[in-house]
């Protein structure tokens, strides 16, 4: 080595250590910032096209390729995208009493949808007919409390996963309803269903405390609330009986709401319930804004809905 | 070299600095977008979807059948020709499968009226005229239960105020709306005797609070759905002309 060239080494190192030794002021100046947005829907039921100008209620509202249209959109403005499902992807026109789902999928597939829970309606064709829509699908199906293990679509469904964009670690899990009296056990078959708060709080264990994600979702089926029957286990209970959640997207109930509900959590802590209605007449757009700056995380989480 | 590895690995450091102030959680914003026509379809999924929505608009709008008139559940107290229809086609179509399955015989069906979603039009009907008609996906079930339930169900529909779609089952009840009689398939009705009655899944389970169904001596799954079974029957008879009759009527 050429004694110049140890010199300017030397050097540079110094002047380095130095930067490093006042890195953390000097950087908290210009403190890295991340925006996670999170899309949803949820029981799309085969809503494919968008609803003609003559009908009743969604006259002009709906279809597949404006959710296309939107979501590529949102994504362009920003990549750190998530785009989540809730289930009852199936039933409702006739594109799924001809192809079985199969449309269903692969426009999901085209959208890229990143992960999708199964709702009620997901077992109509039986879980051999949901099973042989899987080939359709890119994207994946999770659900913590359905235990699958004695079926045809064992090792198809993950209780979670865990995505990672630039840099923030989020952990999304599913959650779907009680299948007695709701789905015919021919159609189910040995699909067991599991205690929602129970496998929540394993979860939420797993994912937070574990895994230390800096996001945990469930995505449920469960329903978003049961006013005639307070005991039936739903969204809102669910937020209010747990904690280390974030967000919970919801389907099953049809619920439009004006805007996302803040719940209190059991910690209380406010954390976000969220479901839009049905039928893809609506898309969900939930932002995380994430800053490194620690003054302003001691003043706590501020929720704008 | 070993300056340069040293280099290195502040630089290592230094980035891990830069990490450190770990980043926090300090907005949320949600808010819904509604898909309006106010957004542009995307061009390649439209093109997608179209080879498949052509092909279900051209089989829907297969002709499967004629009418010889306009048919709604609204014309008649007691019986509908279209709801006998409907019944009776439940009895045509899925009899033979129940007999195929078990060896046994379906001895009546009973649908709801609020099943009924549309009416049959006068001329072609095609397979969407079934996808009107029974735009659910529910099927055909039969359950097995005694005569003293079959009275259940005799008095439920004595009760109703509405011409719930039945077959094989006949009752006539007076100004009072009091049975004066009953029968199945021409038979009294037999109190310790096990009746097949098929209906459908939705209707099992207390759908319009039809609770006779349960406790049952057994349940049999065929696997049919109603509209198919509408869809088959559209196939065999060519014409329909179903009639009001006096399978439930009022005597004065």
């Amino acid at each position: 080595m050429k004694r110049r060239d140890f010199i300017q080494q030397v050097s540079a190192t110094t002047a380095l250590v130095t930067i490093g030794g006042f890195g953390l002021q000097s950087f908290s100046t210009i403190p890295k910032k991340t925006k996670i947005t999170i899309l949803h829907t949820n029981d799309v039921h085969s809503h494919i096209d968008a609803f003609g100008p003559e009908d009743g209620r969604n006259a002009n509202k709906g279809g597949v390729a404006r959710r296309a249209h939107l979501i590529e959109s949102i994504r362009n403005e920003n990549p750190n995208t998530l785009l989540l499902d809730a289930g009852d992807i199936f039933q409702g026109t006739p594109y799924f009493n001809y192809y079985g789902g199969e449309l269903e999928f692969k426009l999901m597939s085209k959208l890229k949808y990143d992960v999708a829970t199964i709702g009620n309606h997901d077992f109509d064709n039986g879980i051999n007919g949901l099973y042989a829509q899987l080939p359709h699908a890119e994207f994946e199906f999770i659900s913590a409390n359905y235990d699958f293990s004695n079926t045809i679509m064992d090792t198809h469904v993950k209780p979670y996963k865990i995505f990672i964009k630039d840099g923030i670690k989020i952990g999304v899990f599913g959650l779907g309803i009680e299948l007695d009296g709701l789905v015919d056990p021919a159609m189910s078959k040995e699909t067991k269903y599991l205690d929602p708060i129970e496998i929540t709080q394993d979860m939420t264990q797993l994912l937070k405390t574990n895994e230390k994600c800096d996001l945990v979702i469930c995505l449920s089926h469960l329903g978003y609330g049961y006013k005639t029957n307070p005991n039936k286990i739903s969204d809102l209970k669910l937020a209010a009986l747990t904690k280390d959640i974030d967000l919970i997207i919801g389907g099953h109930t049809h619920t439009f709401l004006p805007k996302p509900t803040v719940v209190k959590n059991i910690e209380g802590k406010n954390m976000l319930v969220n479901q839009v209605g049905c039928y893809g007449l609506n898309l969900g757009k939930i932002d995380f804004y994430f800053d490194a700056n620690n003054n302003k995380s001691a003043n706590g989480t501020s929720i704008i809905v | 070299m070993r300056f340069t590895y040293l280099i290195y690995l502040l630089y290592i450091l230094l980035l891990f600095n830069c990490k450190s102030p770990k980043e926090h959680l300090t907005k949320i914003e949600g808010k819904q977008i509604q898909i309006t026509d106010s957004i542009a379809g995307d061009a390649d999924i439209e093109a997608f979807i179209k080879p498949y929505r052509t092909h279900i608009q051209k089989d829907l709008d297969s002709v499967l059948a004629y009418s010889v008139d306009t048919y709604t559940k609204t014309e008649g107290a007691f019986n509908t020709a279209i709801g006998n229809f409907m019944a009776d086609a439940v009895f045509d179509e899925s009899n033979p499968i129940f007999k195929s399955k078990t060896g046994k015989n379906i001895d009546m069906v009973i649908l709801n009226h609020g099943g009924i979603r549309s009416i049959i039009s006068k001329g072609n009907i095609t397979t969407r005229t079934a996808f009107e008609l029974m735009p659910f996906e529910n099927s055909i079930v039969v359950v097995a239960i005694k005569g003293t339930q079959v009275d259940s169900l005799i008095s439920y529909l004595c009760k109703s105020d509405t011409p719930h779609p039945i077959s094989k089952l006949k009752l006539s009840v007076d100004k009072n709306f009091n049975l004066i009689e009953a029968s199945i398939q021409g038979k009294k009705i037999e109190p310790d005797k096990t009746y097949y009655v098929a209906t459908n899944d939705y209707l099992y389970n207390g759908g319009d609070n039809m609770t006779f169904f349960k406790p049952d001596e057994g349940l049999y799954i065929l696997d049919y759905k109603i509209r198919n079974a509408l869809i088959d029957n559209f196939k065999k008879v060519d014409t329909i002309r179903p009639v009001r009759d006096d399978r439930f009527i009022m005597k004065k």
